[in-house]
């Protein structure tokens, strides 16, 4: 199994190839969207780095489950719901929410994603 | 001036990969505004070339009803400049293929030759925003299909060819019973 420190440098790699950020940017803190300008297309390109760095198969709404954010049994006046936080819970183990949970708007899901948050997920498949 | 960059396909396997030829003349006004003094084609154009060949495999896939743009470019580099009479090939190969994209390589011949290769991300548009936007009038595009030869050299991986869809061909046979009557 791959230590977090050897995780974190093939992540960070995959972020610097697909953000072209420079690698000092890439620390465990730092947010995909807001801190490195991650938009939606790149995560396509996130998604196929890991997949070949790592030899895992991301599937569709495992790294980010947007349809979630679409069902609007669990959106209400532009926020996840109780039950809509308990699914992405469920989805999201890797992910630390507890920011997210104060002031749940869907607006704000997308700069949630961290580059730890990525470097759990990635441990989580390799276990 | 037409945006064709590619003149015609040589290979094409459903979903996997794409070969086209792109032939350089200096009746190319674009190779005059690039460089007048000493004509050579824009690299850039070069990528149009490769993202032209792989939106159109991609966009295969879904008999040309999905909506397929060059959404960024990774890495690309180019090792030699194509001039006048030179002949390029533009070799493309799917990745990686997800419901919203594809992540693509492409490589560039020079009459045979290798001269550069590029990393290109294609995001097909989807969603409401999206749903009345049409990219290409179908009859035109077809024509344009037929003008590049590919369905002339276009097979499934098992071989087998792959057809003309028929709402393109039926949209070509709206166009001509009001313009051709």
């Amino acid at each position: 199994m791959a230590s977090n420190d050897e995780v974190f440098e093939k992540v960070r790699e995959a972020l610097v190839d697909a953000l072209a950020v420079d690698d000092s940017d890439v620390v465990p803190g730092a947010t995909m969207v807001g801190d490195l300008g991650a938009e939606s297309i790149d995560f396509l390109d996130i998604v196929y780095r890991l997949e070949k760095a790592f030899g895992i198969s991301i599937s569709r709404g495992e790294l980010f489950p947007d349809d979630i954010l679409t069902n609007a049994e669990y959106v209400s006046d532009g926020k996840v719901t109780a039950s809509g936080l308990a699914q992405l819970k469920a989805r999201m183990p890797f992910a630390d929410l507890s920011k997210f949970e104060q002031n749940p708007l869907v607006q704000d899901f997308g700069n949630l994603l961290t580059v730890k948050d990525l470097c759990n997920y990635v441990q989580t498949k390799l276990a | 001036m037409r945006w064709f960059w590619i003149d015609r396909f040589e290979e094409f396997v459903s979903g996997e990969s794409a070969r086209t030829v792109k032939n350089v003349s200096l009746a190319e006004e674009h190779l005059d505004d690039y460089n007048q003094t000493w004509p050579y084609m824009p690299p850039p154009l070069m990528i149009e070339g490769l993202a032209q060949t792989g939106g159109l495999l991609l966009g295969q896939i879904s008999d040309f009803r999905a909506r397929v743009v060059l959404a960024k470019v990774g890495r690309a580099s180019f090792e030699k400049l194509a001039r006048p009479g030179d002949r390029l090939t533009y070799d493309i190969r799917f990745l990686s293929q997800q419901v919203d994209g594809a992540i693509a390589e492409g490589t560039i011949l020079l009459n045979d030759e290798p001269l550069g290769m590029v990393e290109l991300v294609f995001a097909t548009l989807s969603g409401p925003e999206f749903e009345k936007v049409e990219l290409f009038q179908p009859h035109e595009f077809l024509r344009m299909l037929r003008s590049m030869r590919l369905f002339d050299v276009a097979r499934y991986s098992d071989g087998s060819p792959v057809a003309i869809p028929e709402h393109l061909l039926a949209a070509e046979r709206a166009f001509l019973s009001v313009n051709c009557p």
